[in-house]
């Protein structure tokens, strides 16, 4: 099995999740709701959609059925510290949905774990048992009367894009995993039509911690708009791959120097369907304000041939698009087929022009943020390593450039 | 497929039903303990899941076939599954790749002759920092080197029932 490499000491090491918890339910829902929207957390999924107001939209539909729904579908490449979490710190996890469920009035809360983590579900599933037992899941809640919540772990079945939130609704009822067109958004009508928050893993972890140390000190990281800490996921051409924690607002090049990755040519950040950072611009910041991110940080030392990076990405996006929309089902195949091309030499400069044009096709008109984003590696790729990729073009194309 | 392996299909699919539900949310659940089971979900199987959910089997076809994990076609009782990732491939999976290929015998996308072995490419399994990894049905091994798929692979061969197809108890837990 897996030996856990640490790259420094992570906050929720330090966190009581139950005491998070009673805090949250000694509030009224509404403060609970307000508390979220003050600390200014955004989602930790990489999408950065405010918690707050998410919750505020759920708890605001009436009806009584409501669902809490935890992601952890964690497939995004390079993306592993959900794992992490749910490995060692589950309570918190859990005190988080508790704490969503009474926000938004809630009385199922499921875990939506991919198939490739199906080793931690008897884990979880023996903490959740222990919660019931403790009177932290069940009726009443922490001995609110009246406060009814459990949670259930569901499977995944191999599908990447199940981590988007309505294709994971989907899954959950039953379906192939394609992404719903929105709106109407799950917050209205989500599982089984009812109003439901979809939250990453750590973001219900995080939201725990708020409750247990207050919204001041969840404010005194990160920067103003990007609050918080956040859980980094680094893997590559580096000294100490790990799970890492920083503030939100930290350079590319100070997260490389604490990672052992100094002489790094580019790094992916947000995995397969973020953005590849050449040296250049390693002054930039991750924060939902410069370089939006769930974690991933893919480091790839000065020998790497970054049209392989781009293959790869491609492959998989080939392999995990739903096939409902053409120009990313198709798009993402003509991409991987230009990748060759390019390394065949064969690729001209007029057609990488022309792929950009797909680029935007696939962007506007897919569904979902699968084929909105599938391109944006190779085209980063493309535009920061042009030289060395169109290097390989015979002369008469490249001149034409 | 035999009546009798119908038959006990279907008192089995019933139970999963009681258990979980007649509803379409059921569908996928029911489908993880079908392949768990059989290593493969054909279509006796398709009919009668569909039957007892009310649905057509067409239904069933179509969501077993979307995920990876419900592959409908026979697979071998070890599923090798190896990370294709960039970090795994940095991490030097392609030699990994090879080693499994030969201590194997057969290709990525092959099931071995005797059922024992299915060999298979996996998407990011969340193992980044300690590549190359790879699954082998649900359990996970990391920073493989050519000297533990050889570890791997005994371990699997010492591992097999040798007979029965079918595993015991079930997957839903």
């Amino acid at each position: 099995m897996s030996t856990e490499t640490r790259g420094n000491t992570l906050t929720f090491a330090s966190i009581d999740a139950d005491a998070g918890l009673r805090a949250a339910l000694a509030l009224s829902r509404p403060d609970i709701i307000d508390t979220v929207s003050a600390s200014g957390m955004k989602g930790r999924g990489g999408a950065g959609f405010p918690t707050g107001m998410k919750w505020n939209f759920a708890g605001s539909e009436k009806g009584d059925e409501k669902y809490v729904i935890c992601n952890a579908d964690e497939g995004e490449p390079g993306t592993f510290k959900d794992r992490v979490i749910l490995t060692e710190f589950p309570d918190l996890v859990f005190a988080g949905m508790t704490i969503a469920g009474r926000a938004i009035g809630a009385s199922l809360g499921i875990v939506y774990l991919r198939g490739e983590y199906t080793y931690l579900r008897s884990h979880l599933n023996a903490v959740i048992k222990q919660r019931r037992a403790a009177g932290l899941l069940g009726e009443d809640v922490g001995g609110v009367k009246g406060f009814d919540f459990d949670i259930i772990v569901a499977l995944g079945a191999g599908a990447y894009v199940c981590g988007e939130e309505t294709a994971l609704i989907e899954s959950l009822e039953g379906f192939r995993g394609e992404p719903r067109n929105r709106p109407p958004f799950p917050v209205v009508a989500g599982f089984r039509n009812c109003p439901t928050t979809v939250n990453n893993v750590e973001t219900l972890a995080s939201a725990a911690c708020i409750f247990a140390k207050g919204v001041d000190w969840f404010k005194s990281f990160g920067t103003d708009r990007s609050t918080g800490f956040k859980l980094f996921s680094i893997s590559g051409d580096c000294e100490q791959p790990g799970v890492y924690e920083f503030p939100f607002g930290i350079t590319v090049e100070d997260l490389l120097k604490e990672v052992g990755g100094g002489d790094a040519k580019a790094v992916q950040i947000g995995g397969a369907s973020g953005t590849c950072v050449p040296r250049k611009d390693f002054s930039r910041r991750m924060a939902f304000e410069d370089i939006p991110t769930g974690g991933s940080v893919i480091v790839f030392g000065p020998g790497r041939d970054m049209l392989d990076v781009a293959g790869n990405f491609l492959e998989f996006f080939v392999d995990e698009s739903c096939g409902q929309c053409t120009p990313c089902r198709l798009g993402n195949v003509k991409m991987l087929e230009a990748v060759g091309m390019l390394k065949d030499g064969t690729c001209s400069a007029e057609y990488v022009a022309e792929l950009r044009e797909l680029n935007v096709t696939m962007q506007v008109a897919s569904k979902c943020g699968l084929g909105q984003t599938s391109s944006n590696a190779f085209m980063s790729i493309l535009e920061h390593f042009g030289d060395e990729i169109m290097d390989r073009a015979p002369q008469a194309e490249s001149a034409r450039s | 497929m035999l009546v009798t392996q119908q038959e006990q299909l279907r008192t089995e699919v019933t139970a999963l039903v009681d258990r979980l539900g007649p509803g379409r949310s059921s569908l996928i659940p029911i489908l993880q303990d079908v392949k768990w089971r059989y290593h493969d979900i054909d279509s006796d199987a398709m009919q009668i899941i569909a039957d007892l959910l009310d649905i057509h089997p067409v239904e069933v076809y179509g969501v077993a076939t979307f995920y990876a994990f419900l592959d409908p076609e026979a697979q071998g009782e070890f599923v090798v599954r190896l990370c294709t990732t960039v970090s795994c491939e940095l991490a030097g999976k392609e030699t990994i790749a090879r080693q499994l290929e030969t201590e194997l015998g057969i290709a990525f996308g092959e099931t071995s002759e005797d059922g024992r072995f299915t060999l298979d490419h996996a998407a990011c399994m969340g193992m980044c920092d300690q590549g190359p990894a790879l699954l082998v049905n649900d359990k996970v091994y990391t920073r493989v080197t050519p000297e533990t798929v050889r570890q791997i692979v005994a371990e699997c061969r010492a591992a097999y029932s040798g007979h029965a197809a079918e595993r015991q108890g079930g997957y839903l837990v």
